[in-house]
């Protein structure tokens, strides 16, 4: 039971990381209808930012968690910038494959030696583990630290979607772009944000992912990206409480396949999950069912 | 002599809302039934449950006294039922010839090892297919436009093309979804003829939900007011349109205002 | 006029292999190159099979390169446990791997098939995920699949001459199922699957059809690819080939047979010939380079480089079939 319970601490912990990344996901989507496959590569460079900033400039580490999601805000921007927008009256397919070519450009120039090179880093560490012990159950404070964090965060991202003007204006535009627009929402200043506010929230995983599991690569973004994605699926995508949610299953049910089915089939387990859930119901577990409209 | 179709306390309800409910309507074989009433009355819903791209949630369709309600919308077409869209819905990228090559195609004999080996037979039925469709085109005087891309045509043939498209597998019933919506009067004029001459020529019987009072008014001989779902009242044209529940259910009753 | 347009697609398809057959015994062609024209060929194959499924049908996959996989695995199995290097046991093998490829794309194109757009999209990304961490434990249950060791020992029968041949095979079936009354209702599908059912296609079957040999192709593709190195392992068979696949379908032009030829040539040689020209300092350059060119074709001509336009001496068409140039909505 003991080992039950601290295998859902871990897998708690490994699905706030994803939560964090599947927020991004869910909300571009919900926006621009485009599987952003560069958001994975954006949550990694954010794990590097924390790397520089922790290791090299020796940063507390609430700002190199604050300088690392603005650097990544700003990077999500520029990409949405150049990549998609020139694109955004384009088959939507051709906004997909450049979103593929902007990961891979990602991962391989951040590859070469002269970024951040091709092999694995030991991530630093900004404060000592302590240990604290529940009744058999160990939690780290990294653990705490990933929870706060990442519950912080949405909190005030659900504040913020839900209470202020610009979050209304992001719903209205995830709802129907064109009707948005004539109510004088600009759309490209709503985009923007929205990438924004996704890649600096990536960021915030990458640093909390680099001091839970210290070990960075530039391809340390491809499948965390491409599971919190199913986890926006799972949960319904462009719904923010799903991503959530997708997301806290995605990461205990891995975690729960390696403690006690076989460590080899922790992303079968996770996909196969994914697509009975989409036979089932394919707006995800909070989605509202679509009748199709003939 | 029993009707063509029948429908029986049809009811469909999406969560708790009751789209169609206890809907029931006889159409005799050669009838021009208008289906009228105010938006989100039900219309469409009634002509996606008899097309089978809904499922009722109850009570039953019977097309010929075969129950249809629960089979696929292809199984239907083949059986004499076919349909045109609220908003026109051709094949957009194909053109004129193709958007109605492809209503033929449970007309084709030739299997797949025909098709992949390009035998004679598969030859002869492509070209005899291509002159039907043709010749079936110039019916509705779009022979020269075959090799237009449909969604390029002009709003007025982009309906004509969708009602031919219905019409190549020669239905007995054919369901047209407000046919006038967004035309001027003299297209309106147009359909009408069209109407009434598809439906000699290929001997249909014809329901159809429309808003414009001069083609219901114009054409049908009977016809049926929905609102909430329910049916409000039906019979002669002219006996519907002063029905006080008609006019209740389109301009609000007076005591609302 | 027909039967001189027939003689004309032969005539060029056999002088277009005579010449690379003179150049390959004259040595102009090295089998270095030759292994790389072979490859161009096989992904040319699989991603036919993919733009049957994306480019006619509309039906939207992300999980190609599982199918490949699975043909590849196959036919690899059945050589390497017959030991013998008659070719024959090559055609053999790479009916059997595009059968198997078809029975799987058949078992998950029912119920999976009935989603539609990212949604399909995404449940055969997890497929193809699904698969790949099959092949990394195949080891497990039959252990000469290697698992992700990787599996060795498959005899080398792919000889460019299969590749050509299969290849044209291929082609010419494709064509001819396009140009049909199954290719018209496959199109129809993919213009709009609702108005399809209306006129009386009946749509999950004709998905399927299209799913299933899409695979098929994939499955051969991979059957040939096995024997080509010799040596699988299941990250040739993971979620980038199955992008490397769409793009070139996309670049290509969607529902573009010449286009996606093209691109599936020009792809390989770009990847391969970035290799030969940049200097040994800036290697590490050639899959930065290709990304970036990736983005700048995609941005500069986003309907794909043929915009797809059919080559018409290639394809003497039949009249009036037009491929979709202008998608701008997958889903509705």
């Amino acid at each position: 039971m003991t080992y039950f319970l601290q295998q859902l601490i871990n897998g708690l912990q490994l699905g706030f990381v994803y939560a964090l990344i599947a927020l991004g996901y869910t909300m571009v989507y919900g926006i621009v209808r485009l599987i952003n496959f560069a958001h994975g590569d954006v949550f990694m460079i954010g794990a590097y930012f924390g790397f520089y900033l922790l290791g090299r400039f020796k940063l507390p580490f609430p700002l190199a968690m604050v300088g690392a999601m603005l650097g990544c805000a700003i990077l999500g921007i520029t990409i949405e910038k150049l990549a998609y927008k020139p694109l955004r009256n384009a088959p939507r397919i051709a906004a997909l494959i450049t979103a593929m070519g902007m990961s891979l450009f990602l991962e391989y120039f951040t590859s070469l030696k002269f970024v951040f090179g091709p092999n694995y880093l030991a991530y630093p560490r900004p404060f000592p583990i302590v240990n604290f012990n529940l009744g058999g159950v160990t939690l780290s404070n990294i653990q705490i630290i990933v929870f706060g964090v990442a519950i912080f965060l949405m909190v005030v991202l659900q504040i913020f979607v839900a209470k202020t003007k610009t979050g209304m204006a992001m719903r209205a535009v995830s709802f129907d772009k064109q009707t948005a627009q004539l109510m004088g929402i600009d759309i490209s200043r709503i985009i923007s944000i929205t990438f924004g506010i996704g890649s600096g929230l990536a960021g915030a995983g990458g640093v909390l992912y680099g001091i839970a599991y210290p070990q960075i690569n530039p391809f340390m973004g491809v499948m965390p990206g491409l599971k919190a994605f199913v986890a926006a699926v799972l949960g319904g995508i462009g719904i923010i409480p799903g991503a959530m949610l997708g997301a806290i299953i995605m990461g205990v049910v891995e975690v729960m396949t390696a403690a006690f089915v076989s460590s080899t089939l922790r992303d079968a387990v996770a996909f196969g999950i994914l697509i009975i859930v989409l036979l089932i119901k394919p707006t995800g577990i909070l989605g509202k069912p679509a009748a199709e409209k003939v | 002599m029993s009707a063509l179709l029948e429908i029986n306390k049809l009811t469909k309800s999406f969560g708790g809302l009751k789209a169609v409910s206890d809907f029931d309507l006889n159409i005799n074989t050669g009838e021009l039934v208008g289906l009228i009433g105010p938006n989100g009355a039900g219309k469409t819903t009634v002509f996606n449950l008899i097309t089978g791209m809904y499922n009722p949630t109850l009570g039953s369709i019977k097309f010929q006294e075969h129950e249809i309600s629960r089979l696929k919308p292809h199984k239907i077409a083949k059986l004499g039922i076919t349909r045109t869209f609220q908003n026109i819905r051709l094949f957009p990228e194909l053109t004129v010839l193709d958007n109605v090559r492809i209503a033929y195609h449970f007309q084709t004999r030739c299997g797949i090892c025909h098709t992949l080996f390009r035998t004679k037979r598969f030859n002869e039925e492509e070209s005899q297919l291509r002159e039907k469709a043709l010749e079936f085109l110039a019916i509705f005087g779009l022979e020269t436009r075959y090799n237009e891309i449909s969604k390029n045509l002009p709003y007025g043939e982009q309906r004509r093309l969708e009602i031919a498209r219905a019409l190549v597998s020669e239905p007995k019933l054919l369901l047209l979804d407000e046919p006038a919506a967004g035309m001027n009067p003299f297209e309106v004029g147009r359909l009408m003829e069209l109407i009434s001459f598809i439906r000699d020529r290929f001997k249909l019987t014809i329901l159809l939900i429309e808003h414009q009072m001069k083609v219901v008014m114009g054409i049908c001989e009977r016809v049926v007011a929905m609102d909430f779902g329910e049916i409000i009242a039906q019979g002669k044209p002219e006996q519907v349109q002063n029905d006080p529940k008609v006019i209740e259910a389109y301009l609000g009753s007076v005591t609302d205002s | 006029m027909k039967r001189l347009a027939t003689l004309r697609s032969i005539v060029i398809v056999v002088a277009v292999y005579v010449v690379l057959q003179v150049l390959i015994s004259l040595g102009l062609i090295n089998p270095y190159w030759q292994q790389i024209l072979s490859f161009a060929g096989i992904m040319a194959i699989s991603a036919l099979g993919l733009n049957l499924i994306y480019g006619f049908t509309g039906q939207f996959s992300l999980g190609h390169a599982a199918f490949y996989g699975i043909g590849a695995y196959a036919a690899a199995y059945l050589s390497k446990s017959i030991q013998s290097t008659n070719p024959l046991i090559l055609l053999l093998g790479i009916i059997c791997g595009g059968i198997l490829a078809g029975v799987v794309a058949f078992l998950i194109g029912l119920p999976i098939l009935r989603l539609r757009s990212d949604y399909l999209g995404i449940a055969t990304l997890g497929f193809g995920i699904i698969m790949k961490i099959v092949f990394d434990n195949a080891d497990a249950i039959i252990p000469s699949l290697g698992g992700s060791r990787g599996m060795t020992g498959i005899p080398r029968l792919t000889s460019f001459a299969w590749v050509f041949a299969v290849f044209v095979l291929g082609i010419i079936i494709l064509r001819n199922l396009v140009f049909s009354s199954i290719g018209r209702a496959l199109v129809s599908i993919r213009e709009d699957e609702v108005a399809s059912e209306a006129v009386g296609v009946n749509t999950t079957k004709y998905k399927t059809i299209g799913f299933v040999i899409g695979c098929i192709y994939a499955g051969v593709a991979g059957g040939l690819y096995a024997h080509l190195y010799s040596f699988l392992h299941p990250s040739n068979f993971d979620f980038l080939k199955s992008i490397d696949v769409l793009l070139i379908i996309v670049l290509g032009g969607l529902g573009s047979i010449s286009g996606t030829i093209i691109i599936a040539f020009a792809w390989t040689f770009l990847l391969e010939g970035l290799r030969v020209i940049l200097p040994e300092a800036i290697l590490d350059w050639r899959l930065v380079i290709y990304p970036l060119l990736l983005i700048i074709v995609m941005l500069i001509r986003p309907k794909g480089i043929f915009g797809g336009r059919e080559i018409k001496f290639l394809f003497p068409k039949p009249e009036s079939f037009k491929t979709p140039i202008n998608r701008s909505e997958t889903s509705k």
